[in-house]
């Protein structure tokens, strides 16, 4: 948490950790830089075994420090032994971080809750994010907690359920018409001509860096090693990103052994200009116009999509996409085998799984990682259609075993 | 052709502050050269050495991501409206 500045990726330009996020001289991601100078791993793991069950037990570690009052307590997810997915996939050694268990039921509220007080270290009043849905809900509660005044861009469209969860929260819901690509460029230039605290733009090298947090859990849920593969879904990047930076971080501190996380990015087919460079192999990411059923993934202007491209390539892992009905028939495996209803995000990222898994590109003795990171109750709309139909009858024993018993296998 | 280009906050010390310029030029390749003429030294935050738009730039024409249009030779009418904007990236090995 000893932050020395924000520093530019590309040029190494130094900045003040103010509420900037492109480098002046070439326009280069700015990074939060810290001094970890005299942190010692064991030490280190001291401190975060004793800390608070939420992402701030990794506070050395962020750049801001946690505000109590506004608290929602993000993080700490369960990561779950996968035995009957695993078992249908062939990947014993299959785990799942189930991030659908966070305040609104995303990982976004890992990256919100690091802005929100980055934002009120610097003063600002109006709280706003360019979103694909989640975002959006975790600006608005976390808004709400802190009481500032919460503005959420998202594209038109969204599942009905996102847009409600956000809206209960108060905040001013703006749909633009046009896609997210559309949204992010308008928040872009809103960000130049006001003193507004978005999110994933002027707080982004803060609010990046609470991604990070989804690769600290997972190393040390696993008894403080990071896995031999992760499985993350891709949109805009930054998890991916991030995910790498946080294994990074904990092996170059000594918290765990140095080892390469094959990193695998999963992209919908409708929306995947990542996976296609990948295939290509180039190193360019064409922007596409996304069109698919995980909205929340539709980012047809990847920022991170190279270093995504590279992270991917110089691991061992792969960029892998999989069409609309391999994510719905992916989000009712999970289910069904794992109790756990994802929203499509989470299909693309068991589809994927299970096509490296069928196609052998992922081991069977791979310790693997699959992160779920959104729920499905917020769009049901993607599954609707090919549940099975509920069962009617009477209230009567007669009704119930001429129409049940045989359907329960009794 | 008058176009405007809307000046992003990292190049606004280079226009003097100016967040709006008007430009003259019938594509969008015309319209950079125009604003250098202007503003020495824009055009080389904008575009390669080789006269490509550089990693960490998108350029909107009309609100269109110009890698969907002709790119540099895209076409401006009277009136149309530029836009310089980040790309944005926020990730790090470290
Ligand atoms: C559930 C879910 N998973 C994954 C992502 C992708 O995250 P990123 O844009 O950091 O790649 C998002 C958000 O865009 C999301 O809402
Ligand atoms: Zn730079």
């Amino acid at each position: 948490m000893a932050v020395r500045g924000l520093v530019c990726r590309e040029c190494g330009q130094r900045f003040p950790a103010e509420a900037i996020f492109v480098c002046e001289s070439c326009f280069g991601p700015l990074e939060v830089e810290y001094d970890l100078d005299g942190v010692r791993g064991e030490a280190l793991r001291e401190r975060i075994a004793g800390g608070p069950g939420s992402i701030w037990r990794y506070q050395d570690l962020l750049p801001v420090p946690r505000v109590p009052e506004w608290d929602l307590s993000p993080g700490f997810t369960p990561l779950v032994r996968a035995h009957r997915l695993g078992d249908a996939l062939g990947l014993p050694n299959l785990y799942l971080k189930n991030d659908t268990r966070n305040p609104t039921w995303s990982f976004k509220d890992r990256v919100v809750a690091v802005a929100l007080a980055a934002g009120k270290r610097f003063g600002f009043t109006v709280f706003s994010c360019a979103s694909t849905g989640n975002l959006a809900n975790a600006v608005a509660a976390h808004a709400a907690k802190a009481g500032l005044r919460a503005v959420v861009f998202i594209p038109k469209g969204l599942e009905r359920a996102k847009v409600i969860t956000t809206a209960v929260y108060r905040p001013t819901v703006v749909e633009v018409e046009g896609t997210y690509d559309d949204v992010n460029r308008l928040c872009l230039e809103i960000a130049d001509e006001h003193r507004w605290a978005i999110a994933n733009v002027n707080l982004r090298p803060y609010y990046s860096e609470g991604a990070k947090t989804l690769a600290f859990e997972v190393a040390e849920q696993l008894g403080w090693r990071a896995p031999d593969r992760v499985v993350v879904p891709v949109g805009s990047g930054n998890m991916f990103v991030k995910i790498h930076k946080g294994f990074e971080e904990f092996e170059r501190l000594g918290v765990i052994p140095r080892q390469t996380v094959r990193m695998t990015a999963a992209q919908a087919e409708g929306c995947g200009p990542i996976a296609t460079a990948y295939k290509a192999k180039t190193d360019k990411v064409l922007p596409v116009r996304p069109n698919t059923i995980a909205k929340s993934l539709a980012i047809g202007a990847p920022a991170d999509g190279a270093y995504v491209l590279d992270l991917a390539r110089s691991t061992g892992g792969a960029v892998e996409s999989v069409t609309d009905g391999e994510v719905v028939d992916a989000v009712r495996l999970l289910a069904q085998t794992e109790g756990l209803f994802t929203e499509p995000a989470g299909g693309v990222t068991i589809g994927v799984l299970r096509k490296l898994a069928a196609s052998g590109a992922i081991g069977p003795d791979e310790v693997t990682v699959a992160y779920i990171t959104g729920i499905g109750l917020k769009a049901l709309e993607a599954v609707e259609e090919v549940v099975e139909p509920s069962v009617t009858i009477k209230p009567t024993l007669a009704s119930f075993e001429e129409r049940v018993l045989a359907l329960a296998g009794g | 052709m008058a176009v405007t280009v809307r000046i992003p906050t990292p190049l606004r010390r280079i226009t003097n502050g100016e967040r709006v310029v008007t430009v003259s030029g019938r594509d969008l390749a015309q319209a950079l050269i125009d604003l250098d003429r202007r503003f020495p030294g824009i055009r080389a935050k904008i575009l390669d050495d080789r006269g490509e738009v550089l990693q960490f730039v998108n350029i909107f024409v009309n609100e269109q991501d110009v890698r969907f249009l002709a790119g540099l030779q895209t076409p401006l009418e009277d009136g149309a409206e530029v836009s310089i904007v980040p790309a944005m990236a926020g990730g790090a090995q470290a």
